[in-house]
C-alpha cells in the first residue's frame, strides 16, 4: 500500500502531474480578494476567515476529478482491483496522496496569504488547526465524489455537485472556529463537531468508494 | 488438478447476458484459448474470471489470489520509466526483483525511458512483463498480441512457455497461432439469448 501511495506521489511530482494546481489556484484567489474588495483593513479582516476557507475547499475541489480517472483511463484501475490490494486501502492512499499534494501545501500557504487579508494575530492558530483538521475530509470526501463518478467521460460537472454539499459542513465549522478564535470567543464546539466530521469521513467513505468503484468497473 | 474450472458459467454485459451454460476447467501447465467473432462475449468472460464483475449464474472455482488479468490497456503511467512501472507492480504483488521480466520481453535498453515515449509493441511487452513479476499461477489475457511484431510474439510465446513449464496456466482470447499445445474453446455456441436479459436494475447503477 505504502507503494501505491508513493506512486500517486512520484506521478504527482512529475511533468503534468497537477501537483500546484490547487495551491496555484488558493494563491491566486486570495490575491484577487483584496483588489476587489478594496483595501479596507476592518471589512478584509472580517470576511478573511469565510475567504480562506472557501479558497482552501474549491482548490481541494479543482484536482479531485484526476484521482480516480487517469487510472481508469489508462486501464490501471482494472489492474489494482484485481492485484492483492483490497480496494479501501486503495481508496484512502489515494485520499491520502491527494491531501499530502493538496490540503497539507493549502495549510502551509495559509497563514502567509492570512496576512494579505488582514486576519486578527489570534485567529491565525485556529486557521492552522482547522484546516489541519478539515481538509483530510474535503480529500476523503472528494476521493467518494471522484470514485462515484469514475465511469463517466467529463464527469467533473456531477462529481462537484455531488461533493459540495457534503463539504458545506466542514467548510460552516472550519469558518466558524477561525472567526470566534479571531474574537477570542470559545471555539471548543465548532471545533469538536468539525474533527468528528473528518474522523467520520475517513472511517465510513473508503468503504463507500470502494464500493463505487466495483460497479463502475463491472 | 485443475487450478480454474467453471461449471454453467453465465455472464452479462450492462445488465444483458451474453454467454450461458460454460462448462470448462484449466489445469496447471495448460492454455485455454477462446475464440469467437468481435462481441461474442470473451471480454466480458475474461473480466468474470478475473473478478472484475460478478457471474449471472453459475461458478468460477479458483484459489483466491491466482489469477493475474491482462486486458486491452496495458495500465502504465506515461511519466515513469518502464522499470519504475515493473517495479510498483512488483511490489503491489509482493514481489521482488524485475530483471528476469525486464530481460524475458528484451526491455533492459528501455528500463530507463518513461513509458509515455515507448512505441505501441514496446509498451505491449512492458505490459506483458507485467505478468511476470505478479508470481501468480493463472494468466488471464485478453488479446495480449496486439501490436506486437513477429519477434515480440516469439519472446511472449517463450514466457509463457516458461510459466507453464513452472506450474502455471493460460487463459487467453486471441486470433495468433502462438506455437503452443493448447485446448481450443469456441464461445459462438454458448452464445445467451438476449431477451432473456434480467439486469434492468443494473442498468441504472451505471
Amino acid at each position: 500500500m505504502i507503494r501505491l501511495l508513493l506512486r500517486d506521489l512520484t506521478l504527482a511530482l512529475r511533468a503534468g502531474g497537477g501537483f500546484g494546481l490547487g495551491l496555484g489556484f488558493f494563491l491566486i484567489l486570495v490575491t484577487l480578494v483584496p483588489f476587489g474588495v478594496g483595501p479596507n483593513s476592518e471589512r478584509l479582516a472580517a470576511i478573511a476567515p469565510g475567504i480562506l476557507w472557501v479558497g482552501a475547499l474549491l482548490a481541494c475541489l479543482l484536482s479531485l476529478d484526476r484521482i480516480f480517472a487517469l487510472d481508469y483511463e489508462d486501464g490501471s484501475l482494472d489492474l489494482l482491483a484485481t492485484a492483492p490490494v483490497p480496494l479501501e486501502g486503495l481508496v484512502a492512499m489515494k485520499a491520502l496522496a491527494h491531501w499530502i499534494t493538496t490540503g497539507l501545501p493549502l495549510v502551509i500557504a495559509a497563514p502567509f496569504l492570512g496576512v494579505l487579508l488582514h486576519l486578527d494575530t489570534d485567529a491565525y492558530r485556529w486557521l492552522i488547526i482547522t484546516l489541519l483538521i478539515g481538509t483530510p475530509a474535503l480529500s476523503i470526501i472528494g476521493a467518494f465524489g471522484a470514485a462515484i463518478t469514475v465511469g463517466l467521460k467529463r464527469g467533473g460537472l456531477l462529481m462537484s455537485l455531488l461533493v459540495l454539499p457534503l463539504y458545506i459542513p466542514t467548510l460552516i465549522f472550519g469558518a466558524e472556529v477561525v472567526r470566534r478564535g479571531a474574537r477570542g470567543f470559545e471555539v471548543t464546539t465548532p471545533l469538536l463537531m468539525q474533527a468528528g466530521i473528518t474522523a467520520g469521513a475517513i472511517a465510513m467513505l473508503p468503504f463507500a468508494a470502494a464500493a463505487a468503484i466495483r460497479i463502475a468497473l463491472r | 488438478m485443475s487450478i480454474l474450472s467453471v461449471t454453467d458459467l453465465s455472464v452479462a454485459r450492462g445488465g444483458v447476458p451474453v454467454l450461458e451454460g460454460l462448462n470448462f476447467s484449466v489445469a496447471s501447465g495448460q492454455v485455454l484459448i477462446l475464440r469467437g467473432p468481435n462481441g461474442a462475449g470473451k471480454t466480458t468472460l475474461l473480466r468474470t474470471l478475473a473478478g472484475l464483475q460478478p457471474a449471472l449464474a453459475g461458478q468460477v472455482i479458483c484459489a483466491p489470489d491466482a489469477v493475474a488479468y491482462g486486458a486491452h490497456a496495458d495500465g502504465l503511467k506515461s511519466t515513469l520509466t518502464a522499470a519504475e512501472n515493473l517495479t510498483f507492480w512488483a511490489g503491489v504483488y509482493g514481489q521482488s526483483g524485475i530483471d528476469a521480466a525486464l530481460t524475458a520481453f528484451d526491455l533492459n535498453p528501455l528500463a530507463d525511458r518513461p513509458a509515455g515515449n515507448l512505441s505501441a509493441g514496446q509498451k505491449r511487452r512492458l505490459g506483458l512483463a507485467r505478468l511476470l513479476v505478479t508470481g501468480r499461477p493463472v494468466w488471464v489475457l485478453d488479446e495480449p498480441t496486439v501490436s506486437l511484431d513477429t519477434a515480440s510474439v516469439a519472446l511472449f510465446a517463450a514466457a509463457v512457455q516458461a510459466h507453464l513449464e513452472t506450474g502455471g496456466a493460460m487463459i487467453v482470447a486471441t486470433h495468433i497461432d502462438l506455437g503452443l499445445q493448447a485446448q481450443v474453446l469456441d464461445v459462438t455456441p454458448f452464445r445467451a439469448d438476449p431477451k432473456t436479459a434480467t439486469g434492468a436494475f443494473d442498468e441504472a447503477f451505471l
